[in-house]
């Protein structure tokens, strides 16, 4: 959500920008002025307010990197190095030699995978739990204080506990995700849950829904904004785990793939997976912000 | 023959560990079929405890309401709520808030058109229809109070209480809906029971009007029958005597006998 509003924001203060100054004119010659003239401005305003800042600091830190990284002697190649080195990889995501000589789509997809089940499964049992304490008072005392201190151990210290458990890598891989990216999710929705106003339980109760009405008309809608504030940050998690995990585990995988360059010191390599994880990372962060824009309608505009 | 609505020795006690506050003691008010009855008295008088007693929200410590004779112990579409902050869910539309009440309360009774008729009939009697597929935080302060009122009469209540329906809204929408209730109140002829802290209001829309003492401890102080004839307008109000003489009866209960100590206020 806040990426979302201050978007919004943004684009409010540049729209209504050129109006208050030129009114006089714009009233006088407005139809051919509109299509072409202003439209113009507008967008280029846009550009220099919205696109340039980025594109700028982005070179400018490339430029000190290639800088830094350029005298005879650097540990780390510059971004020149970097792309001449990794073009294969970069030009051909799609390649397939066999075992884990894979292109970079296989090895991403590979990984979004497995994000995918655990995290789906995170989903489902956290959103449940979450709702079912929430409702409780009770359940919220006692089970909160395991779950503040279970949420900060690291993704890695439940690896070697899951290998013991399912003696086979991929499970524990997945229980790495779902472990991980639950704990958010959890004490996300049962705050949304505790966080429902009385006037809606009130209405409910006036009303006479009985209990499932209540959790599909009242608590579930009530609670989607902040159920999904949860999912965002169990996402993310999720997604450092995956990387985590498979360094250890091995196979195909962006996390496999780095650990695997790595020992073959290709350390261009190394970097452009980095870069493709930010951005998919990224990307997973915005498609749930997305989903959940749409699924809360006006709950979160209140 | 039983009264159609009586409260009989209503007292409430809230309990805080060791410390038990009394807020309302021995009240007892009967109110007949149609009757527009105003609660009035300072903040903390225990007026909107009251309401929710009847609401069936709150349980009261002493005492019973009877509504038709029958004991009111929960909740129910019977005495629907008008809420001060008007409560709608904000994921539903305008309609969509309508028809949650309609279709749970008249689910068996009435087929699916004639619920969508008897939303839309609702809607149209608070003048919202042309605004059914907005959502609340689409349309202004009166205008969600507009459906919150829609909302309850929906429900054929056979009491409909307000609490402070139009307290959060400005003077000129506040007048307007006013009016509203009062056309609204002469065509159907509901039984009402409306809190307000506003004396004109209390004195232009009802048939008595019930006068708390201070809390805690608050009981019925006086209750004043509003002798004027219906429909009433309220231009021609301001210069009306009888008006003025029990607006006039109203202020002098509130401001001169049952003025909120000082400390109690702060």
């Amino acid at each position: 959500m806040p990426a979302a509003t201050a978007h919004a924001t943004t684009t409010a203060t540049v729209a209504p920008g050129p109006v208050p100054g030129a009114t006089a004119e714009i009233v006088a010659f407005r139809p051919p002025m509109r299509p072409a003239l202003q439209r113009a401005g507008e967008m280029a305003r846009h550009f220099a307010g919205v696109i340039l800042p980025p594109l700028i600091v982005i070179g400018l830190t490339l430029f000190v990197w290639q800088l830094l990284c350029s005298e005879p002697g650097a540990r780390l190649p510059p971004p020149t190095k970097v792309v001449s080195d990794a073009w294969d990889f970069i030009v051909d995501p799609f390649y397939d030699n066999g075992g884990i000589d894979k292109g970079a789509f296989w090895q991403i997809t590979k990984s979004l995978g497995r994000v995918g089940i655990g995290f789906s499964f995170a989903a489902v049992v956290g959103i449940a739990l979450g709702v079912l304490i929430g409702q409780s008072t009770w359940a919220m005392r006692g089970l909160d204080p395991i779950f503040q201190v279970l949420r900060t151990v690291p993704p890695l210290a439940w690896l070697p506990l899951s290998l013991a458990g399912f003696r086979d890598s991929h499970p524990s891989a997945l229980f790495v995700i779902f472990i991980t990216s639950i704990w958010p999710i959890i004490i996300n929705t049962s705050v949304g849950v505790r966080n429902i106003p009385q006037d809606y339980r009130n209405v409910a109760a006036v009303i006479r829904l009985s209990w499932w009405e209540v959790f599909y008309k009242i608590t579930l809608p009530a609670t989607v904004p902040y159920i999904f504030t949860g999912l965002r940050i169990g996402i993310g998690l999720s997604w450092l785990a995956i990387v985590a995990a498979e360094m250890l585990i091995g196979g195909v995988g962006i996390g496999f793939f780095i650990w695997d360059a790595w020992n073959s010191s290709r350390i261009s390599d190394i970097i452009v997976a980095l870069v493709y994880i930010g951005i998919v990372g990224f990307l997973l962060d915005k498609l749930i912000a997305t989903i959940g824009h749409f699924v809360s309608h006006g709950v979160a505009a209140q | 023959m039983h009264p159609y609505l009586k409260f009989e020795q209503i007292g409430m006690s809230f309990r805080r560990g060791q410390m038990a506050t009394e807020v309302l003691r021995d009240i007892d008010l009967v109110i007949d079929k149609g009757e527009f009855v105003s609660l009035i008295g300072h903040s903390g008088c225990g007026k909107s405890t009251l309401l929710n007693i009847l609401g069936g929200l709150l349980q009261s410590s002493t005492g019973e309401v009877f509504l038709e004779g029958k004991v009111v112990d929960e909740p129910g579409p019977d005495r629907a709520i008008v809420f001060q902050n008007h409560s709608l869910l904000p994921w539903l539309t305008v309609y969509g808030n309508v028809a949650i009440a309609v279709d749970k309360v008249f689910g068996r009774t009435k087929s699916k058109e004639e619920r969508h008729d008897w939303v839309m009939h609702n809607l149209e009697l608070v003048q919202m229809a042309q605004a059914k597929d907005k959502r609340p935080h689409e349309v202004s302060g009166g205008m969600k109070q507009r459906v919150g009122i829609a909302r309850a009469l929906a429900m054929q209540p056979k009491v409909l209480l307000m609490d402070e329906p139009f307290g959060a809204l400005d003077a000129l929408t506040r007048a307007h809906l006013q009016d509203s209730v009062m056309e609204i109140h002469a065509r159907l002829g509901n039984t009402v029971m409306m809190i307000t802290h506003d004396v004109d209001e209390a004195v232009l829309l009802s048939d008595r009007v019930v006068m708390m003492t201070n809390g805690p401890s608050a009981t019925i102080g006086e209750i004043l029958k509003i002798d004027l004839p219906r429909p009433r307008r309220r231009l021609e109000l301001a210069t009306d005597a009888e008006y003025a003489r029990c607006r006039a009866a109203v202020l002098e209960f509130l401001y001169a006998r049952h003025r909120v100590p000082a400390r109690a206020a702060a």
